[in-house]
């Protein structure tokens, strides 16, 4: 059974291992698009993709976050990943399958993976 | 959409758009009468007796609403296929209650679904703002308040990976338990 008392035990690790957090400028943003059409082209499993994969690799500087329509419904679920110092990546048709590997080369190695962006997708 | 915990999702972004700051999602079954309650009910900012008439159609929104789209029509639609109901209240100022009854037994009812995850992506996405997610079947309920977890984890944020473990598990067997399934 789960119990608040198990929550208290993770609070006091959490408090150990949590260094100073930088959601500012220096931080990779990845910003998943939940309106209507976003939410029902499969964004939730996507944005959830995201944050497991990030927690996995415990990469730290990097939050995940939700925006509204970014108006390309055709292409939801579409998510838009924010290195600082470089453009905005916008990739398009996300799924669950397609998560790791946009970690891997692109937030973990800075390789954008141009066959799933809106350059590529969109003719 | 697939599940109506898209649905949820989707209607709970609005509440989040009005400004609320405590968002209460209900999901209530009701085995003896086949009905399924689903309530979104939120502290923001309201809607005026025209606009709440206006949400319900498809065709008037998108550009002078921008904030109210298709969400509330699929939602009905959701609902009224199944033999059952939407109905919002609202109050400018005041807050808005979106209220679906679903006849579980109909052959067009929509799945519930993961209903977890939903709660689980509105809570660390918005960790400024509160959610109260009360799970009831008939006499038995529980209830998932950041509220409460807040008090207890004062600093710490609810999007902390482990935090949002322990809150996913915590769902799942409460939810569990309340259908009959894993008790110890």
């Amino acid at each position: 059974m789960k119990s608040l008392a198990e929550l208290q035990a993770i609070k006091e690790r959490a408090l150990k291992n949590m260094t100073a957090r930088n959601d500012s400028e220096d931080s990779t943003r990845i910003v998943v698009g939940m309106a209507t059409c976003g939410i029902a082209a499969g964004a939730r499993p996507v944005l959830n993709a995201f944050t497991e994969e990030i927690a996995r690799r415990n990469l730290k500087g990097v939050t995940v976050s939700q925006t509204g329509c970014i108006g390309m419904c055709q292409y939801e679920p579409i998510v838009e990943v924010f290195v600082p110092g470089q453009e905005k990546v916008t990739y398009v048709q996300m799924s669950v399958d397609k998560v790791a590997k946009v970690v891997a080369d692109h937030i973990v190695n800075g390789n954008i993976v141009t066959e799933f962006t809106v350059g590529s997708v969109a003719k | 959409m697939r599940e109506l915990s898209l649905n949820i999702l989707d209607i709970a972004q609005n509440s989040i758009s009005a400004g609320a700051s405590l968002i209460e999602i209900e999901v209530a079954e009701n085995t003896a009468k086949n009905e399924l309650l689903i309530g979104i009910y939120d502290n923001g900012c309201g809607m005026t007796e025209e606009q709440v008439r206006n949400v319900l159609d498809p065709f008037y929104t998108t550009r002078t609403t921008r904030k109210v789209g298709m969400g509330i029509p699929l939602f009905m639609l959701a609902a009224e296929q199944t033999g059952g109901t939407l109905s919002i209240e609202s109050e400018k100022g005041v807050g808005t209650r979106v209220k679906a009854l679903f006849k579980t037994d109909s052959i067009d009812f929509t799945p519930l679904g993961d209903v977890t995850s939903t709660i689980i992506v509105l809570i660390t996405m918005n960790t400024d703002r509160d959610f109260i997610y009360t799970r009831k079947r008939d006499e038995q309920s529980f209830e998932l308040s950041t509220v409460q977890l807040k008090e207890i984890l004062g600093e710490v944020p609810l999007n902390e990976p482990e935090i949002a473990q322990w809150m996913k598990d915590y769902i799942n067997e409460q939810t569990n338990i309340l259908l009959g399934g894993v008790t110890q």
